[in-house]
């Protein structure tokens, strides 16, 4: 798959002396729908707009389907939609010539049908003759919607589609999404709600403090949320992590000074060996106090990852705070995420 | 050249101006008819004509500068600074519009709202004093320019203004003032000769003169003054609004 969106070495100092983005790379694929996942004040619209054209960048370099978007940024910018945070509209303009208007402005000839289509697809096709004014708060998102699409834009930028939107609403968004891949057309959103990530995108990035510290497929980062880890206290410290025939051998680590033994599984696997592996310490005559389950859920890496930037340098005690990660080998610690960034 | 962003910019601007016909038109055309009807027909008739010319008749290019003027900085102000206010202006940023283009749309269609305006003034001077024009083209043509001049102006204006009393500061504070001392009621040599002198230094005395030549074909500075002076005025202002948009002023975080 090609890469339609790349960003190099991008940093965002504002003139008040804020810097709100340090250094992000990232590759956007064709046709992909990636969530930008990030707490308030992560620098996601900062981002999005410097890729838009709206904020200029302090340093490094973004192409739109190989378009610099400085120097050939009619070209770049010609294949961008936005969607912005902000329910900004005209408020006296009608549906139809609003949309019409954003077409015209991006540089494309009429299309009265494709407009057509595109405020059908949308449900807003019986209220084309309305006022701006007169729509509801879902409806006029759909309009800024249907305004990004009247170009017909190759990208999509959907900056915090469902914030402040209920359920319904949100639901509706996310129809809407999944129906923009149908169209061919790559869509990156920003959100703070990792349900929302979850539930849409193909891959996930995580911002934070301007840093993007985390990309990943979301089928990696959910594989990490199906593991579940059994923490059991011992009676006595072990030296070294038992060998037991059945049980894997990366599922086992040994944490607390060789007082807890930590068991990974996958939640899918019914227990995942649990009574082999209870049934094997006690042949091996190791006593336990005591045990608990737990699962980590993306929220919590999610946290985890975010006090770990947060906090630059106290990633090592963080990361012994965090003792069932240890020995899986396709699990990242919050320590160790932070090398996950490219 | 993206000619679909010009059409849909001046196309948006226009369809504004037709919303608020009353307020675009009538107001002027209601408040220059008193104008007329004091100075023309009140106390005109008790004022002994100038050059020949009734005053009644005389004010009239002078008034219709003043509508231009306040017109077209009114005008383009709002039409920029409005977007700016309300947070749509991410629209036309993030569009492939150049700086050119997006002046062309928002001043084109300023500056065609004012000439209109202009135009209706002048007719309905026609109904309260006897009008002469000379040299018609030349009147367009001053017209043509000043209301370019004067909706670069006010786009500066709008794109200047962080408040809706800003906004209404520089119309008020300079460009009226300006007006009403430029020679729009009186030729400038019935004035003091050291005010003569001062006046020189307001612009709006070029244009209104060169104005008025081509109604009455008599003037205050030379014709050629006049319409060179308009043309610098212009050439300032578009090099102001060049400027702003190469170094992305008020417009780029
Ligand atoms: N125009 C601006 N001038 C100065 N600081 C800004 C500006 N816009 C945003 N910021 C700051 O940059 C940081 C990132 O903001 P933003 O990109 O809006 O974050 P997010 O969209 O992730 O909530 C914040 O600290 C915010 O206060
Ligand atoms: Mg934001």
């Amino acid at each position: 798959m090609t890469d339609i969106l790349t960003i190099e070495g991008v940093s965002k100092t504002y003139a008040s002396g804020l810097t709100a983005l340090h250094h992000v790379d990232l590759s956007i694929r064709r046709g992909e729908i990636f969530a930008l996942l990030g707490p308030n004040g992560a620098g996601k619209t900062t981002l999005i707009s410097l890729i838009c054209g709206i904020v200029s960048p302090s340093s490094g370099s973004v192409r739109v389907d190989g378009h610099d978007i400085q120097r050939d940024w009619r070209a770049a910018r010609a294949l961008i939609g936005l969607v912005p945070q902000e329910l900004t509209t005209d408020a006296f303009e009608t549906v139809l010539a609003t949309v019409t208007f954003s077409r015209g402005l991006f540089g494309k000839p009429p299309n009265p049908a494709y407009i057509e289509q595109v405020l059908r697809s949308l449900s807003l096709w019986e209220k084309r003759d309305s006022k701006i004014i007169a729509l509801s708060g879902g409806m006029k998102r759909r309009l800024l919607v249907a305004k990004a699409l009247s170009h017909e834009p190759q990208v999509l930028f959907l900056d915090e589609p469902t914030a402040g939107v209920d359920v319904t609403l949100r639901r509706e968004m996310w129809d809407l999404v999944r129906s923009l891949r149908d169209r061919q057309v790559t869509v990156i959103l920003t959100t703070h709600y990792i349900e929302e990530a979850q539930e849409m995108a193909d891959r996930i990035g995580i911002i934070n403090q301007g840093r993007l510290i985390l990309v990943e497929d979301k089928q990696v980062l959910m594989h990490k949320l199906g593991r579940k880890q059994l923490t059991m206290e011992l009676q006595q410290p072990l030296a070294a992590v038992p060998v037991l025939p059945c049980v894997a051998p990366g599922s086992l680590a040994l944490t607390k000074d060789g007082l807890e033994l930590v068991f990974t599984y996958e939640r899918e696997a019914e227990g995942g060996g649990m009574a082999e592996l209870l049934a094997g310490l006690g042949a091996a005559s190791i006593a336990i106090r005591d045990l608990r389950t737990t699962q980590r859920s993306l929220e919590d890496i999610f946290v985890g990852l975010i006090e770990g930037s947060t906090a630059q340098d106290s990633n090592a005690p963080d990361a012994a705070k965090a003792p069932d990660l240890s020995g899986a080998s396709s699990v990242s610690s919050a320590a160790d995420a932070s090398g996950v960034v490219p | 050249m993206n000619l679909y962003a010009v059409r849909a910019i001046y196309g948006f601007e226009m369809a504004r101006t037709r919303r608020t016909l009353m307020q675009s038109v009538i107001s002027p055309v209601v408040s220059t008819s008193l104008y007329f009807v004091v100075f023309g027909a009140a106390i005109g008739s008790r004022i002994p004509s100038v050059g020949g010319v009734s005053y009644g008749a005389f004010i009239v290019p002078g008034l219709i500068m003043l509508s231009l003027l306040n017109q077209s900085v009114s005008n383009a102000s709002f039409g920029i600074y409005f977007p700016r206010f309300s947070g749509t202006i991410y629209e036309l940023l993030s569009a492939p519009v150049s700086p050119v283009e997006t002046v062309l749309g928002y001043v084109g269609a300023s500056a065609t709202k004012s000439i209109v305006l202009g135009l209706i003034i002048l007719a309905t001077a026609a109904l309260f004093v006897p009008l002469q024009i000379l040299h018609p083209l030349w009147m367009l043509l001053f017209l043509v320019l000043t209301s370019v001049t004067f909706s670069l102006v006010g786009f500066i204006i709008g794109l200047w203004a962080n408040g809706f009393d800003q906004l209404q500061l520089v119309p008020l504070l300079v460009i009226t003032p300006l007006t009403f001392l430029g020679g729009s009621f009186y030729a400038i040599d019935m004035l003091p000769p050291v005010w003569q002198k001062v006046a020189l230094f307001n612009p709006v005395v070029y244009l209104v003169s060169g104005f008025r030549w081509s109604f009455y074909g008599q003037a205050d500075v030379a014709l050629g003054t006049s319409l060179g002076m308009t043309l610098l005025f212009l050439l300032a202002a578009l090099a102001l609004v060049v400027w702003i948009f190469r170094t992305g002023w008020r417009l780029k975080a």
